[in-house]
């Protein structure tokens, strides 16, 4: 079953941001240069926080604005990205209503979220879930 | 993969460059460690904390940005509150910023002679004009202004100092992201005297591991020791504020300045009421699970207009609910909320403030202090609108009483007498623990004097508890180790509340898999012990002399759960934990963790 990253509730989050650690652990490195998911208070810790992650668009803004067709639809919904296709344009990031397409300095590529859930494993909170696409 | 750069950030000349400092990474580890070494070589000696000699230095260490709960900076300084050795641990999003923009250390030195606040966004410094955010007294709003100013949402720390800070006085801190600090002995008052009002760092770099299996492999054991264990339980669930119950019944909650060890109303400041009835959202630091950071929401209706209201969002643990709570006799949760909030918006350490203003209150009782030192303001057990009012007073320093109050309680009560009933050891206001001979013992030796240092207190209460007393030699034995290997893990730096999970076989599992291969257990014991006597390198430098210590009377005649205190029983263990710290042989020169 194809499946994607939800954003159950946000006023759980603490703000720990073991997510974004998690996701660039993927990659087998420390740090957060690699994360493709992001977690920032919205106006100071007070307030509670906002959990940026692709939504798995099933019509993906990013992709259209792709000039050399590095990014392609994915099953479920969301993008692809083919690395050695990609220059490192960043019109994706742009294009993506939700900020959801984060950059890696170290590489000058975008982080794409895959919908790996390897993120969800460390959400103590239950914020950020694994969940089935619906496809009706 | 290991960390060794240093930055060194000039104000008096705005001017910045890095330097390797590989040799001290890989002997000192990182954080405390590496700290203390720089210190002993950046501040002069007899240096004025508050002269542009003062060096502040920033540490982090090889477990941040790598595993959980390594969530803290060290910062060290020369203190003016003690005039020695400054120490302080912050977690917020400090400890990620600083390593992920690939910085072991930053030092800044000297003084701008113009307000400033210094952006450290990849490999450059920014020092941008902060005269218009001069002034601004409440630092919550310096944190506002700054969220929109500077790039980096959620890769950034923000530190900055409230009035307090800039006024120099000498308990101020550095409120950092918002709710956390670097607290006691007064860093905010060195910011203050370099003019510098803030430092915003962002970062989001990579790090490196050999083996990313085993890294993995390390880094879920220790997330599933933190979030399965019952070892974190108490920090996640209420937090440090569940000691007011324990503490008060076993009559060791320090209150109306230690008259009294207990209060009839000490649950209503309880951490099961304030969860019950105020806690509004939990916060956690970048990089733990655990959440410790709680928030209580004050709803406060306008008296002048119907149907509107103030909510605010305040921070509250054991040791202000002490110090701002029991010690000033304030047992309405609403009252010690209100007192808090204002002591945060200035930016002020909250035990020094409490422990100095109940000082205060008593010398006022007594008749030592006058209604024309206070200006009028009653002080008395459980005001907290007074104390609000005094709060202010404290940070603009309006007559000579409020300037002495503002260098903290000692000084207070070194020229306007009631020593015996000034509750400061080291020069630093007591944390709130009245629970033993070991408690004091960590206050008088501790190189912070902070209950932190060697937890005493732990010592105590487990006595209390089984009804077995440890020898004199066995608790200052304990303290010594106690001390020694928490400079291992503020090294590193870990959060101590996470002390349970990291034992010595995890923290060598870890370092191993940051790069540290061949590190083993009695290396780093040995390093501990090689850092702790660092740190009295410095203080004896400084002039820290243990027989000059000073035991206020008022603790000698307070019962504890394990008896009264005896002043030569308590000289006797200072004496034989200085013993200890002599006699250890230093390391040699030569000598490396990382081979």
């Amino acid at each position: 079953m194809l499946k994607r990253i939800a954003v159950i509730d946000t006023e759980k989050c603490v703000g720990c941001q073991l997510c974004m650690f998690a996701c660039s652990r993927r990659f087998g490195e420390g740090g957060l240069a690699k994360s493709a998911i992001h977690v920032k208070s919205i106006g100071g810790v007070e307030r509670g926080f906002a959990v940026i992650v692709c939504r798995a668009c099933p019509d993906p803004p990013c992709m259209k604005v792709c000039i050399t067709k590095a990014l392609v639809m994915r099953k479920g919904g969301g993008v692809i990205l083919n690395q050695s296709k990609c220059i490192g344009c960043g019109k994706c990031v742009e294009a993506c209503p939700f900020g959801a397409i984060f950059w890696d300095e170290e590489s000058n590529k975008p982080n794409i979220c895959t919908h790996c859930g390897y993120c969800t494993n460390y959400c103590h909170y239950n914020v950020i879930t694994l969940k089935e696409v619906d496809s009706t | 993969m290991i960390i060794d750069k240093v930055l060194y950030i000039d104000l008096s000349r705005k001017s910045f460059h890095v330097e390797s400092r590989s040799e001290l990474f890989e002997k000192y580890l990182g954080g405390t460690g590496v700290a203390i070494k720089l210190l002993l070589e950046e501040c002069p000696v007899k240096a004025d904390p508050l002269g542009p000699e003062n060096p502040i230095i920033f540490a982090v260490g090889p477990l941040n940005g790598l595993f959980p709960m390594a969530s803290k900076t060290v910062v060290m300084f020369k203190s003016p509150l003690t005039g020695n050795l400054g120490e302080s641990h912050a977690g917020g999003r400090t400890a990620s910023a600083i390593r992920l923009v690939g910085y072991g250390a930053i030092i800044i030195r000297g003084s701008s002679e113009t307000p400033v606040y210094l952006a450290i966004h990849g490999e450059k410094v920014y020092f941008r004009d902060a005269s218009g955010l001069w002034g601004v007294e409440n630092s919550y709003t310096v944190g506002r202004v700054l969220r929109e100013l500077e790039k980096g949402a959620g890769f950034r720390t923000i530190m900055r100092i409230g009035s307090a800070g800039e006024k120099m006085v000498y308990y101020a801190n550095v409120v950092v992201e918002t709710y956390r600090h670097f607290g006691r002995l007064g860093l905010g008052a060195v910011f203050g005297s370099k003019k510098l009002k803030a430092i915003v760092i962002s970062g989001k770099n990579s790090i490196r591991v050999k083996d990313a299996n085993h890294y993995r492999q390390v880094y879920d054991e220790i997330f599933h020791l933190a979030i399965k264990s019952s070892l974190m339980k108490k920090y996640h669930d209420i937090g440090t504020s569940s000691n007011i119950l324990p503490l008060n019944e076993l009559r060791a909650l320090p209150s109306l300045n230690l008259r009294e060890t207990s209060l009839k109303d000490a649950e209503n400041i309880s951490g099961e009421n304030l969860a019950e009835k105020y806690l509004g959202r939990r916060v956690a630091c970048s990089h733990c699970p655990v959440a410790c950071i709680h928030l209580a929401t004050l709803r406060e209706p306008y008296e002048d207009e119907p149907y509107f209201y103030k909510t605010t969002m305040i921070p509250y643990d054991y040791e202000p609910l002490y110090a701002l709570g029991s010690m000033l006799g304030i047992t309405d949760p609403n009252g010690f909320l209100r007192l808090m909030d204002e002591v945060e918006a200035q930016g002020l350490d909250a035990i020094s403030t409490g422990v100095t203003l109940a000082w205060a209150t008593e010398a006022y009782e007594n008749g030592i202090i006058k209604d024309s030192d206070t200006l009028g303001i009653k002080l008395r057990w459980g005001d907290y609108n007074s104390y609000r009012e005094a709060v202010r007073k404290i940070v603009y320093q309006p007559n000579e009483f409020y300037a002495a109050l503002a260098k903290g309680v000692e000084y207070a009560a070194s020229k306007y007498g009631g020593l015996d009933f000034a509750l400061s050891f080291g020069g630093n206001e007591m944390p709130g623990y009245h629970t033993g001979i070991a408690a004091y013992l960590t206050f008088l030796t501790g190189s912070r004097h902070s209950h932190l240092d060697s937890a005493g207190y732990i010592i105590d209460e487990k006595s209390a508890a089984t009804g077995k007393k440890e020898t004199l030699q066995e608790i200052v034995e304990n303290l010594f180790k106690e001390e020694s290997w928490r400079q291992v893990l503020s090294s590193l730096v870990l959060c101590f509340f996470a002390r349970g999970i990291y034992t010595p076989k995890i923290v060598v599992k870890s370092l191993n898999a940051a790069g540290f291969e061949h590190v083993t257990e009695e290396d780093l014991r040995k390093i501990g012990v090689e850092i702790l006597r660092n740190k009295y390198l410095f203080k004896t430098r400084e002039g820290f002399d243990p027989n000059g210590l000073r035991i206020p009377r008022r603790i000698l005649e307070k019962e504890t759960p394990l008896g009264v205190l005896s002043e030569d029983l308590i000289r006797r263990g200072v004496e034989e934990f200085f013993n200890l710290i002599k006699d250890n042989k230093g390391l040699k020169d030569d000598f490396r963790i990382f081979s």
